[in-house]
């Protein structure tokens, strides 16, 4: 452990701020909290929001998980795992249900989480409005007057080019009957994994200086249509090609030799988890 | 049946200045006003004291030259800007007893929403360039309240056929179109909720004269048809003549005069008027 610095990287100052905006966030579910996001030792975009919330928030006692897109051992990953495990100390896992801080970008873990769990997720792009209105000044008062014709709108546009709701990842949910929140890019199979979770869900954009909040057993309802109802990403007869779990979030691979597509599991350590569980034959 | 038409809009005593006012200009009544602005604080009095009454399905003409009010007055009805004082009441709304400019930028939202619909002069304000025609009118028609895709499609492509945007381009965005189209793209959007109400702001100024033919000819057969009150701001008599039932002449931010169309025409009392109507060609 690297001593030079105040425990956990911030002085003690900078991480009662930050926790200071983390408690007005869980006080209004899906309101995007302004916060004075520090330099960081790595480059904003890189999940520097996600790393203020863990370094304000972890302790002594804590157990860290870190994942990136799923994996716990991608570089980004492996070297936020570092710095904080350098500065403080603290275990780290790769074990969902073994970490008691779990820093993520773009998953929810497949294993559901607990009470005694907090989820920090990290967030490119914190406002739902942005593509339909550019300046902050306006999406502000969008938000304060619950206009939020412009977030379906972007769907109805989605359905008319392309026949249906075509978000990737990031589709906006209502959270608590009263905020639209971009969910941060996680893909839509995660989405109802937010409504009334177990664990306290933080969100922190860094280059964009905002931190929201998703607290326990709230309610979160993914935008949609009477007529086109929002639908998770569906893997029908598609299985890991490694643990062969099936309800769980697949990567589609192509074997650019064969041309053959192969599914396997999103969530790493789940998978391996898995395998284990059932012992290598 | 009752004495007395009610009013779809009345509008009371409307002030509008932009500026602190001083002591000099004495709130506008000052003599020593340059037309309508302070030479000591810099004060613009853009309306002053206007007051009127809309009737159901008419048509009421506001004339005067430019910098007289107009477009501020009309600015004003719609919540784009704040009035200085003043009321408003809508038939539509509360029964018509709660002053408009009162209410909270919520329900004024609400209003705009459900209540009104307006045409800019300028259609880069009504619109939004990037987003497909038909989703610009499915804009209003979610903030009204819809959530039925099917439904806003065919209430779209009824109201583009209606204001003749061929049924194939509904899909392409406006900023595709040429300036008469965009401009009718505006009118079926402000259409779209079957607002009682609708605020014409310099619709044909800027176009060529065959197609300010068209639009006149379609803004009044929609008014006729839909029996909705218009509100009809221009520079230009020849409009004024062809679809306003009553006329009000503004100069200096006030109302100078007001009567029947033919009337104010015909027969103006004031020297503005005379010479306004003696240098139409």
């Amino acid at each position: 452990m690297n001593t030079t610095y105040n425990f956990a990287f911030f002085d003690e100052g900078s991480k009662r701020e930050i926790r200071r905006a983390t408690l007005k966030a869980i006080a209004i579910p899906g309101y995007q909290v302004p916060f004075a996001s520090r330099e960081m030792p790595i480059g904003r975009g890189w999940g520097t929001g996600g790393l203020q919330l863990t370094l304000s928030l972890i302790g002594m006692k804590d157990v860290l998980k870190v994942i990136d897109q799923g994996s716990d051992e991608s570089v980004n990953a492996v070297n936020i795992k570092k710095l904080v495990s350098n500065t403080t100390g603290v275990e780290v896992t790769e074990h969902t249900s073994k970490a008691t801080l779990i820093q993520s970008r773009h998953r929810i873990p497949e294993v559901p989480l607990t009470k005694e769990q907090i989820l920090v997720l990290q967030v490119p792009l914190p406002e739902p409005l942005r593509y339909y209105e550019p300046s902050e000044t306006e999406t502000k008062k969008l938000h304060a007057e619950k206009e939020y014709s412009g977030a379906w709108l972007m769907l109805f546009e989605q359905i008319m080019k392309y026949g249906g709701m075509a978000t990737g990842a990031d589709h906006p949910v209502l959270v608590h009957d009263r905020y639209v929140m971009a969910p941060s890019p996680i893909p839509r199979f995660d989405n109802p994994k937010m409504n009334a979770n177990e664990a306290l869900i933080l969100l922190g954009a860094g280059r964009e200086k905002k931190v929201y909040a998703v607290p326990p057993y709230t309610k979160v309802v993914s935008l949609d249509f009477e007529d086109y109802l929002f639908q998770a990403e569906i893997f029908a007869d598609k299985h890991c090609r490694i643990c062969g779990q099936t309800d769980v979030f697949l990567d589609e691979l192509v074997d650019e030799l064969t041309d053959e597509t192969v599914y396997q599991c999103n969530d790493t350590s789940n998978c391996l988890e898995k395998l284990n569980s059932v012992g290598v034959k | 049946m009752t004495d007395f038409e009610v009013p779809v809009l009345s509008v009371k005593n409307l002030n509008k200045q932009y500026g602190p006012g001083c002591l000099k200009c004495r709130g506008g009544e000052s003599s020593s006003l340059v037309k309508n602005y302070c030479q000591v604080c810099g004060t613009v009095y853009a309306c002053r004291n206007v007051s009127f009454d809309v009737f159901p399905g008419e048509v009421l003409g506001i004339v005067g030259e430019s910098g007289s009010g107009k477009s501020t007055l009309m600015q004003c009805l719609y919540f784009d800007q704040e009035v200085t004082s003043g009321e408003a009441y809508v038939s539509d709304y509360e029964n018509g007893e709660k002053n408009l400019f009162q209410e909270s930028s919520q329900q004024q939202r609400y209003i705009r929403n459900h209540i009104m619909g307006k045409v800019y002069q300028n259609p880069l304000l009504g619109l939004r360039m990037n987003f497909s025609s038909i989703g610009n009118i499915a804009e209003k028609l979610i903030a009204a309240g819809n959530n039925h895709v099917g439904m806003m499609e065919s209430r779209g492509t009824e109201l583009l056929n209606k204001v003749h945007i061929p049924v194939h381009r509904r899909k392409e965005a406006p900023k595709n179109f040429s300036g008469g189209m965009q401009q009718r793209v505006q009118i079926a959007k402000a259409l779209s909720n079957h607002p009682p109400l609708l605020l014409l702001d310099e619709v044909t100024t800027g176009l060529d004269l065959s197609v300010q033919a068209s639009v006149l000819d379609l803004i009044k057969s929609l008014q006729r048809e839909l029996g909705i009150s218009i509100v009809l701001v221009s520079h230009d008599l020849g409009v004024i003549r062809m679809l306003a039932d009553r006329t009000l002449v503004m100069l200096e931010g006030k109302v100078i005069e007001q009567g029947l169309t033919d009337q104010i025409l015909e027969d103006p009392q004031q020297p503005y008027t005379q010479q306004l109507v003696h240098s139409l060609l």
